[in-house]
Protein backbone atom coordinates (compact mmCIF):
# COMPACT_ATOMS: atom_id res chain seq x y z
CA UNK A 1 0.00 0.00 0.00
CA UNK A 2 2.02 3.31 -1.36
CA UNK A 3 0.56 6.62 -1.35
CA UNK A 4 1.02 8.38 -4.39
CA UNK A 5 0.53 11.68 -4.47
CA UNK A 6 0.63 12.34 -8.07
CA UNK A 7 -2.85 10.89 -8.34
CA UNK A 8 -3.92 13.87 -6.51
CA UNK A 9 -2.10 15.88 -8.51
CA UNK A 10 -3.29 14.95 -11.48
CA UNK A 11 -7.13 15.28 -10.48
CA UNK A 12 -6.41 18.12 -8.73
CA UNK A 13 -8.97 20.27 -11.33
CA UNK A 14 -11.86 17.88 -10.54
CA UNK A 15 -11.07 18.08 -6.54
CA UNK A 16 -10.45 21.95 -6.72
CA UNK A 17 -14.26 22.51 -8.59
CA UNK A 18 -16.01 19.89 -6.38
CA UNK A 19 -14.58 21.79 -3.37
CA UNK A 20 -15.68 25.28 -4.90
CA UNK A 21 -19.17 23.94 -5.76
CA UNK A 22 -19.14 22.19 -1.93
CA UNK A 23 -18.54 25.86 -0.40
CA UNK A 24 -20.73 27.66 -2.74
CA UNK A 25 -23.60 25.07 -1.88
CA UNK A 26 -22.61 25.48 2.02
CA UNK A 27 -23.26 28.99 1.88
CA UNK A 28 -26.43 29.06 -0.93
CA UNK A 29 -27.78 26.45 1.70
CA UNK A 30 -27.03 28.10 4.89
CA UNK A 31 -28.47 31.57 3.39
CA UNK A 32 -31.98 29.59 2.36
CA UNK A 33 -31.75 27.41 5.53
CA UNK A 34 -31.09 30.90 7.48
CA UNK A 35 -33.96 32.62 5.97
CA UNK A 36 -36.62 30.31 5.90
CA UNK A 37 -35.69 29.60 9.93
CA UNK A 38 -36.14 33.16 10.55
CA UNK A 39 -39.69 33.19 9.21
CA UNK A 40 -40.73 29.89 10.92
CA UNK A 41 -38.93 31.44 14.32
CA UNK A 42 -40.77 34.31 14.29
CA UNK A 43 -44.30 32.86 13.69
CA UNK A 44 -43.50 29.54 16.19
CA UNK A 45 -42.68 32.89 18.80
CA UNK A 46 -45.03 35.91 17.67
CA UNK A 47 -47.41 33.92 15.48
CA UNK A 48 -51.46 33.23 15.92
CA UNK A 49 -51.90 29.98 17.68
CA UNK A 50 -53.11 27.70 14.49
CA UNK A 51 -50.63 29.38 12.53
CA UNK A 52 -47.99 28.06 14.95
CA UNK A 53 -49.15 24.37 15.04
CA UNK A 54 -48.86 24.25 11.20
CA UNK A 55 -45.06 25.88 11.78
CA UNK A 56 -44.58 23.35 14.59
CA UNK A 57 -45.59 20.65 12.45
CA UNK A 58 -43.47 21.06 9.96
CA UNK A 59 -40.20 21.52 12.26
CA UNK A 60 -40.72 18.01 13.51
CA UNK A 61 -40.94 16.73 9.78
CA UNK A 62 -37.95 18.33 8.81
CA UNK A 63 -36.04 16.77 12.40
CA UNK A 64 -37.39 14.19 12.78
CA UNK A 65 -36.64 12.14 8.95
CA UNK A 66 -33.38 11.77 7.65
CA UNK A 67 -32.76 14.39 4.60
CA UNK A 68 -31.21 11.87 2.23
CA UNK A 69 -35.62 10.86 2.45
CA UNK A 70 -36.45 14.67 2.23
CA UNK A 71 -34.35 14.89 -0.72
CA UNK A 72 -35.49 11.80 -2.44
CA UNK A 73 -39.13 13.18 -1.91
CA UNK A 74 -38.25 16.62 -3.68
CA UNK A 75 -36.12 15.10 -6.57
CA UNK A 76 -38.24 12.18 -7.34
CA UNK A 77 -41.63 13.08 -6.11
CA UNK A 78 -41.62 16.37 -7.05
CA UNK A 79 -42.08 15.63 -10.46
CA UNK A 80 -45.15 13.96 -9.50
CA UNK A 81 -46.97 17.21 -8.60
CA UNK A 82 -45.57 19.42 -11.38
CA UNK A 83 -42.51 20.23 -9.38
CA UNK A 84 -39.67 18.93 -11.70
CA UNK A 85 -36.01 20.60 -10.32
CA UNK A 86 -32.95 19.48 -11.30
CA UNK A 87 -30.46 18.24 -8.72
CA UNK A 88 -28.60 20.93 -7.90
CA UNK A 89 -32.19 23.22 -7.55
CA UNK A 90 -33.60 20.13 -5.67
CA UNK A 91 -30.11 19.73 -3.18
CA UNK A 92 -30.46 23.65 -2.66
CA UNK A 93 -33.80 23.63 -1.50
CA UNK A 94 -33.86 20.44 0.14
CA UNK A 95 -31.15 21.41 1.99
CA UNK A 96 -32.48 24.89 3.39
CA UNK A 97 -35.85 23.24 4.29
CA UNK A 98 -33.68 21.06 6.45
CA UNK A 99 -31.76 23.38 7.93
CA UNK A 100 -34.59 26.40 7.94
CA UNK A 101 -36.23 23.68 10.39
CA UNK A 102 -33.15 23.76 12.99
CA UNK A 103 -32.73 27.30 12.28
CA UNK A 104 -36.48 27.91 13.13
CA UNK A 105 -35.57 26.36 16.54
CA UNK A 106 -32.67 28.41 17.33
CA UNK A 107 -34.91 31.51 16.49
CA UNK A 108 -37.74 30.45 18.97
CA UNK A 109 -34.87 29.85 21.73
CA UNK A 110 -33.61 33.00 21.53
CA UNK A 111 -36.58 34.72 20.88
CA UNK A 112 -38.33 33.78 23.89
CA UNK A 113 -35.10 33.87 25.71
CA UNK A 114 -35.80 38.09 25.73
CA UNK A 115 -38.05 38.37 28.77
CA UNK A 116 -41.38 39.82 27.47
CA UNK A 117 -40.89 42.97 30.26
CA UNK A 118 -38.82 44.29 28.11
CA UNK A 119 -41.08 44.15 25.35
CA UNK A 120 -43.79 45.61 27.52
CA UNK A 121 -41.19 48.67 28.56
CA UNK A 122 -40.36 49.29 24.97
CA UNK A 123 -44.30 49.63 23.92
CA UNK A 124 -45.13 51.97 26.97
CA UNK A 125 -41.78 53.86 25.59
CA UNK A 126 -43.86 54.72 22.45
CA UNK A 127 -42.26 51.81 20.28
CA UNK A 128 -44.33 50.30 17.90
CA UNK A 129 -44.16 46.05 18.19
CA UNK A 130 -42.58 46.01 15.08
CA UNK A 131 -39.42 48.48 16.00
CA UNK A 132 -38.90 46.85 19.81
CA UNK A 133 -38.51 43.57 18.24
CA UNK A 134 -35.87 45.41 15.39
CA UNK A 135 -34.29 47.55 17.82
CA UNK A 136 -34.54 45.87 21.37
CA UNK A 137 -35.21 41.64 21.22
CA UNK A 138 -33.61 41.19 18.20
CA UNK A 139 -30.11 42.43 18.35
CA UNK A 140 -29.88 40.69 21.87
CA UNK A 141 -31.61 37.27 20.52
CA UNK A 142 -29.29 36.92 17.89
CA UNK A 143 -25.97 37.40 20.29
CA UNK A 144 -27.69 33.99 21.84
CA UNK A 145 -28.45 32.79 18.75
CA UNK A 146 -24.92 32.76 17.49
CA UNK A 147 -23.14 29.34 19.65
CA UNK A 148 -26.06 26.93 18.12
CA UNK A 149 -25.91 29.16 14.97
CA UNK A 150 -21.75 28.23 14.58
CA UNK A 151 -23.13 24.29 15.59
CA UNK A 152 -25.66 24.12 12.59
CA UNK A 153 -23.54 25.86 10.29
CA UNK A 154 -21.02 23.29 10.77
CA UNK A 155 -23.66 20.80 10.15
CA UNK A 156 -25.05 21.91 7.31
CA UNK A 157 -21.48 22.07 5.55
CA UNK A 158 -20.85 17.90 6.33
CA UNK A 159 -24.20 17.59 4.99
CA UNK A 160 -23.48 18.92 1.65
CA UNK A 161 -21.86 15.41 1.49
CA UNK A 162 -25.30 13.78 1.69
CA UNK A 163 -26.09 15.83 -2.15
CA UNK A 164 -23.31 13.82 -4.15
CA UNK A 165 -26.16 10.93 -3.93
CA UNK A 166 -28.37 13.31 -6.10
CA UNK A 167 -25.24 13.14 -8.26
CA UNK A 168 -24.72 17.15 -7.58
CA UNK A 169 -20.54 17.04 -9.02
CA UNK A 170 -19.12 18.48 -5.31
CA UNK A 171 -16.66 17.45 -3.61
CA UNK A 172 -17.71 14.35 -2.45
CA UNK A 173 -19.10 13.08 -5.34
CA UNK A 174 -15.91 14.43 -7.34
CA UNK A 175 -13.41 11.91 -5.25
CA UNK A 176 -16.34 8.47 -5.56
CA UNK A 177 -16.03 9.35 -9.75
CA UNK A 178 -12.02 9.47 -9.15
CA UNK A 179 -12.05 5.99 -7.20
CA UNK A 180 -14.07 4.73 -10.02
CA UNK A 181 -11.69 5.79 -12.80
CA UNK A 182 -8.29 4.85 -10.80
CA UNK A 183 -9.38 1.88 -8.38
CA UNK A 184 -7.49 3.89 -6.09
CA UNK A 185 -8.83 4.13 -2.81
CA UNK A 186 -6.71 5.17 -0.49
CA UNK A 187 -5.35 8.32 -1.36
CA UNK A 188 -8.82 10.19 -2.47
CA UNK A 189 -10.78 8.69 0.57
CA UNK A 190 -7.97 9.93 2.60
CA UNK A 191 -7.67 13.27 0.78
CA UNK A 192 -11.32 13.69 1.42
CA UNK A 193 -11.59 13.04 4.87
CA UNK A 194 -8.74 15.18 5.60
CA UNK A 195 -10.07 17.77 3.64
CA UNK A 196 -13.62 18.34 4.91
CA UNK A 197 -11.70 17.95 8.56
CA UNK A 198 -9.78 21.02 7.96
CA UNK A 199 -12.72 22.85 6.31
CA UNK A 200 -14.89 22.24 9.32
CA UNK A 201 -12.53 22.90 11.69
CA UNK A 202 -11.52 26.67 10.03
CA UNK A 203 -15.34 26.96 10.25
CA UNK A 204 -15.35 26.26 13.21
CA UNK A 205 -12.59 28.00 14.51
CA UNK A 206 -13.83 31.34 12.25
CA UNK A 207 -17.25 30.66 13.83
CA UNK A 208 -16.20 30.58 17.54
CA UNK A 209 -13.90 33.64 17.04
CA UNK A 210 -16.49 35.63 15.52
CA UNK A 211 -19.11 34.05 18.78
CA UNK A 212 -16.38 35.60 21.08
CA UNK A 213 -15.75 38.81 19.31
CA UNK A 214 -19.82 39.72 19.16
CA UNK A 215 -20.52 38.79 22.71
CA UNK A 216 -17.64 40.56 24.28
CA UNK A 217 -20.27 43.06 25.80
CA UNK A 218 -21.71 40.21 27.45
CA UNK A 219 -19.02 38.69 29.57
CA UNK A 220 -18.68 40.33 32.89
CA UNK A 221 -15.27 41.45 34.18
CA UNK A 222 -14.03 38.96 36.99
CA UNK B 1 -41.47 -13.22 -3.82
CA UNK B 2 -44.61 -12.01 -3.87
CA UNK B 3 -46.08 -15.64 -2.63
CA UNK B 4 -43.70 -15.14 0.40
CA UNK B 5 -44.38 -11.62 0.98
CA UNK B 6 -48.22 -11.37 0.59
CA UNK B 7 -50.95 -11.71 -2.03
CA UNK B 8 -50.39 -8.13 -3.84
CA UNK B 9 -48.01 -6.05 -4.55
CA UNK B 10 -48.65 -3.16 -2.01
CA UNK B 11 -49.19 -6.02 1.11
CA UNK B 12 -45.75 -7.11 -0.35
CA UNK B 13 -44.20 -3.65 -0.48
CA UNK B 14 -45.18 -3.01 3.04
CA UNK B 15 -44.12 -5.69 4.58
CA UNK B 16 -40.81 -5.17 3.04
CA UNK B 17 -40.94 -1.51 4.41
CA UNK B 18 -41.49 -2.82 7.93
CA UNK B 19 -38.88 -5.48 7.02
CA UNK B 20 -36.33 -2.30 5.95
CA UNK B 21 -37.14 -0.48 9.42
CA UNK B 22 -36.17 -3.59 11.48
CA UNK B 23 -32.69 -3.04 10.26
CA UNK B 24 -32.83 0.48 10.44
CA UNK B 25 -33.42 0.03 13.77
CA UNK B 26 -31.13 -2.75 14.26
CA UNK B 27 -28.69 -1.29 13.25
CA UNK B 28 -28.56 2.10 14.69
CA UNK B 29 -28.96 0.04 18.47
CA UNK B 30 -26.01 -1.98 17.55
CA UNK B 31 -24.13 1.70 16.64
CA UNK B 32 -25.48 2.96 19.80
CA UNK B 33 -24.26 0.41 22.11
CA UNK B 34 -20.86 0.23 19.77
CA UNK B 35 -20.40 3.70 20.23
CA UNK B 36 -21.17 3.90 24.12
CA UNK B 37 -18.49 1.13 24.53
CA UNK B 38 -16.17 3.06 22.93
CA UNK B 39 -17.27 6.39 24.30
CA UNK B 40 -16.25 5.53 27.81
CA UNK B 41 -12.64 5.54 27.09
CA UNK B 42 -13.08 8.79 24.97
CA UNK B 43 -14.29 10.65 27.46
CA UNK B 44 -11.61 9.55 30.32
CA UNK B 45 -8.97 10.19 27.59
CA UNK B 46 -9.93 13.88 27.11
CA UNK B 47 -10.80 14.07 31.20
CA UNK B 48 -7.05 12.97 31.67
CA UNK B 49 -4.55 15.02 33.32
CA UNK B 50 -1.86 12.98 31.05
CA UNK B 51 -1.27 15.80 27.96
CA UNK B 52 -0.52 12.75 25.30
CA UNK B 53 -3.90 10.85 26.28
CA UNK B 54 -5.86 13.97 26.54
CA UNK B 55 -4.42 14.95 23.08
CA UNK B 56 -5.51 11.62 21.74
CA UNK B 57 -8.95 11.95 22.96
CA UNK B 58 -9.49 15.36 21.56
CA UNK B 59 -8.10 14.27 18.23
CA UNK B 60 -10.63 11.35 18.12
CA UNK B 61 -13.61 13.60 18.78
CA UNK B 62 -12.46 16.45 16.44
CA UNK B 63 -11.79 13.99 13.75
CA UNK B 64 -15.02 11.73 13.82
CA UNK B 65 -17.31 15.27 14.20
CA UNK B 66 -15.05 17.26 11.30
CA UNK B 67 -15.61 14.19 8.76
CA UNK B 68 -19.08 13.80 6.98
CA UNK B 69 -20.70 10.61 7.97
CA UNK B 70 -21.09 9.94 4.58
CA UNK B 71 -17.54 9.80 3.69
CA UNK B 72 -17.06 8.00 7.20
CA UNK B 73 -19.40 5.44 5.34
CA UNK B 74 -17.14 4.92 1.77
CA UNK B 75 -14.05 4.48 4.40
CA UNK B 76 -15.43 2.23 6.14
CA UNK B 77 -16.70 0.27 3.17
CA UNK B 78 -14.23 1.18 0.15
CA UNK B 79 -11.23 1.32 1.81
CA UNK B 80 -10.86 -1.79 4.93
CA UNK B 81 -10.83 -4.23 2.61
CA UNK B 82 -7.85 -2.28 1.05
CA UNK B 83 -5.85 -3.04 3.90
CA UNK B 84 -6.95 -7.09 4.53
CA UNK B 85 -10.38 -6.17 6.38
CA UNK B 86 -13.15 -7.84 4.52
CA UNK B 87 -16.50 -7.21 6.38
CA UNK B 88 -20.11 -7.52 5.45
CA UNK B 89 -21.56 -4.55 4.56
CA UNK B 90 -24.05 -4.96 7.49
CA UNK B 91 -21.08 -4.76 9.96
CA UNK B 92 -18.92 -2.22 8.35
CA UNK B 93 -22.50 0.19 8.56
CA UNK B 94 -22.43 -0.73 12.51
CA UNK B 95 -18.50 0.14 12.97
CA UNK B 96 -18.81 3.42 10.99
CA UNK B 97 -21.81 4.43 12.44
CA UNK B 98 -20.53 3.50 16.34
CA UNK B 99 -17.29 5.18 16.03
CA UNK B 100 -19.04 8.24 14.92
CA UNK B 101 -21.69 8.15 17.52
CA UNK B 102 -18.88 7.50 19.47
CA UNK B 103 -17.19 10.84 19.63
CA UNK B 104 -20.56 12.63 19.95
CA UNK B 105 -21.33 10.72 22.84
CA UNK B 106 -17.90 11.07 24.48
CA UNK B 107 -18.38 15.00 24.68
CA UNK B 108 -22.20 14.25 26.08
CA UNK B 109 -20.10 12.06 28.71
CA UNK B 110 -17.97 14.83 29.56
CA UNK B 111 -20.62 17.57 29.65
CA UNK B 112 -22.10 15.36 32.30
CA UNK B 113 -18.77 15.06 34.33
CA UNK B 114 -17.87 18.67 34.09
CA UNK B 115 -20.96 20.14 35.67
CA UNK B 116 -20.41 17.84 39.07
CA UNK B 117 -18.66 20.52 41.51
CA UNK B 118 -15.24 19.76 42.36
CA UNK B 119 -16.31 19.72 45.76
CA UNK B 120 -17.46 16.10 46.08
CA UNK B 121 -14.22 14.69 44.81
CA UNK B 122 -12.64 16.88 48.07
CA UNK B 123 -15.61 15.92 50.03
CA UNK B 124 -15.38 12.01 49.08
CA UNK B 125 -11.93 11.78 49.82
CA UNK B 126 -12.20 13.48 53.23
CA UNK B 127 -15.20 10.53 53.40
CA UNK B 128 -12.45 8.32 52.79
CA UNK B 129 -13.70 7.13 49.31
CA UNK B 130 -10.81 5.51 47.36
CA UNK B 131 -10.26 6.91 43.64
CA UNK B 132 -12.35 3.93 42.54
CA UNK B 133 -14.68 4.35 44.79
CA UNK B 134 -15.76 7.88 44.38
CA UNK B 135 -15.85 6.64 40.19
CA UNK B 136 -18.17 4.38 41.07
CA UNK B 137 -20.53 5.76 43.46
CA UNK B 138 -20.03 9.64 43.39
CA UNK B 139 -19.11 10.97 40.20
CA UNK B 140 -20.41 7.72 37.47
CA UNK B 141 -24.21 7.66 38.74
CA UNK B 142 -24.50 11.19 38.38
CA UNK B 143 -22.32 11.76 34.92
CA UNK B 144 -24.40 9.20 33.43
CA UNK B 145 -27.84 10.81 34.49
CA UNK B 146 -27.12 14.27 33.54
CA UNK B 147 -26.40 13.18 30.04
CA UNK B 148 -28.97 10.80 29.69
CA UNK B 149 -31.08 13.25 28.02
CA UNK B 150 -28.62 14.21 25.58
CA UNK B 151 -27.89 10.14 24.16
CA UNK B 152 -31.75 10.13 23.50
CA UNK B 153 -30.82 12.86 21.35
CA UNK B 154 -27.75 11.05 19.77
CA UNK B 155 -29.83 7.86 19.09
CA UNK B 156 -32.63 10.29 17.37
CA UNK B 157 -29.36 11.42 15.12
CA UNK B 158 -28.34 8.19 14.52
CA UNK B 159 -31.35 6.73 13.44
CA UNK B 160 -31.75 9.57 10.73
CA UNK B 161 -28.02 9.22 10.10
CA UNK B 162 -28.60 5.87 9.08
CA UNK B 163 -30.19 6.07 6.45
CA UNK B 164 -26.82 6.96 4.43
CA UNK B 165 -26.11 3.22 4.94
CA UNK B 166 -28.47 2.53 2.14
CA UNK B 167 -25.50 3.98 -0.12
CA UNK B 168 -23.43 1.15 0.93
CA UNK B 169 -25.71 -1.69 0.36
CA UNK B 170 -27.50 -2.31 3.14
CA UNK B 171 -31.04 -2.85 2.80
CA UNK B 172 -32.55 -0.69 5.73
CA UNK B 173 -35.39 1.30 5.54
CA UNK B 174 -34.08 4.22 3.13
CA UNK B 175 -32.59 1.69 0.44
CA UNK B 176 -35.87 -0.67 0.78
CA UNK B 177 -38.31 2.09 0.04
CA UNK B 178 -35.55 3.31 -3.06
CA UNK B 179 -36.25 -0.40 -4.46
CA UNK B 180 -39.91 -0.24 -4.15
CA UNK B 181 -39.66 3.20 -5.97
CA UNK B 182 -37.75 1.79 -8.62
CA UNK B 183 -40.19 -1.26 -8.84
CA UNK B 184 -43.64 0.71 -8.91
CA UNK B 185 -43.35 4.45 -9.84
CA UNK B 186 -44.63 5.91 -6.79
CA UNK B 187 -42.20 7.98 -5.15
CA UNK B 188 -44.37 10.15 -3.20
CA UNK B 189 -46.63 7.37 -1.59
CA UNK B 190 -43.48 4.96 -0.63
CA UNK B 191 -41.00 7.76 0.15
CA UNK B 192 -43.43 9.41 2.56
CA UNK B 193 -44.32 6.37 3.61
CA UNK B 194 -40.40 5.56 4.61
CA UNK B 195 -40.56 9.22 6.13
CA UNK B 196 -43.62 8.65 8.46
CA UNK B 197 -41.58 5.41 10.00
CA UNK B 198 -38.97 7.50 10.40
CA UNK B 199 -41.18 10.29 12.26
CA UNK B 200 -43.00 7.35 14.41
CA UNK B 201 -39.65 6.04 15.95
CA UNK B 202 -38.05 9.19 16.74
CA UNK B 203 -41.25 10.26 17.96
CA UNK B 204 -41.39 7.39 20.59
CA UNK B 205 -37.80 7.65 21.71
CA UNK B 206 -38.48 11.40 22.06
CA UNK B 207 -41.46 10.53 24.39
CA UNK B 208 -39.33 8.13 25.82
CA UNK B 209 -36.69 10.40 26.48
CA UNK B 210 -39.03 12.57 28.44
CA UNK B 211 -40.82 9.83 30.54
CA UNK B 212 -37.15 9.36 31.25
CA UNK B 213 -35.69 12.16 32.47
CA UNK B 214 -39.03 12.21 34.53
CA UNK B 215 -37.92 9.01 36.33
CA UNK B 216 -34.14 9.76 36.95
CA UNK B 217 -35.07 13.27 37.95
CA UNK B 218 -36.79 12.37 41.02
CA UNK B 219 -33.87 11.56 42.85
CA UNK B 220 -32.47 15.02 41.70
CA UNK B 221 -32.74 18.15 44.18
CA UNK B 222 -35.62 20.39 42.86
CA UNK B 223 -35.57 22.71 45.57
CA UNK B 224 -35.23 26.26 44.44
CA UNK B 225 -32.36 28.33 46.01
Amino acid sequence: MSFDLSLLQQYAPDLLSGLRLTIEIWIVGALIAFIVGAALGLLLTFGPPRLRTVVRCYVEFFRGTPLLVQLFLLYYGGPRIGLTLNAMTAGLIGLGLYGGAYFAEIFRAGLSSIPTGQLEAARSFGYTRRDALRHIVLPQALVLMLPPSVNLLVIILKDTAVLSILTIPELTFQVTGMTLETFAFVEPYAALAIGYWLLVELAARLGHAAEHHLSRHMVRAA
Amino acid sequence: MNEFLGTTPAIASVRLLLLGAGMTVAVSIAAIALGFAIAAPVCAARLSANRGVHFLGSLYVSFFRGVPLLVQLLIAYYLLPVIGLELPSFIAAVLALGVCTAAYQAENLRGGFLIIPAGQRAAASAFGYGRLQTWRHILLPQALRASAPAVVNEMIAILKASSLISVVGVADLTRISQNIVARNMQPILWYSAAAAIYLAINLVLATAARAAEHRLGRGMATVAL
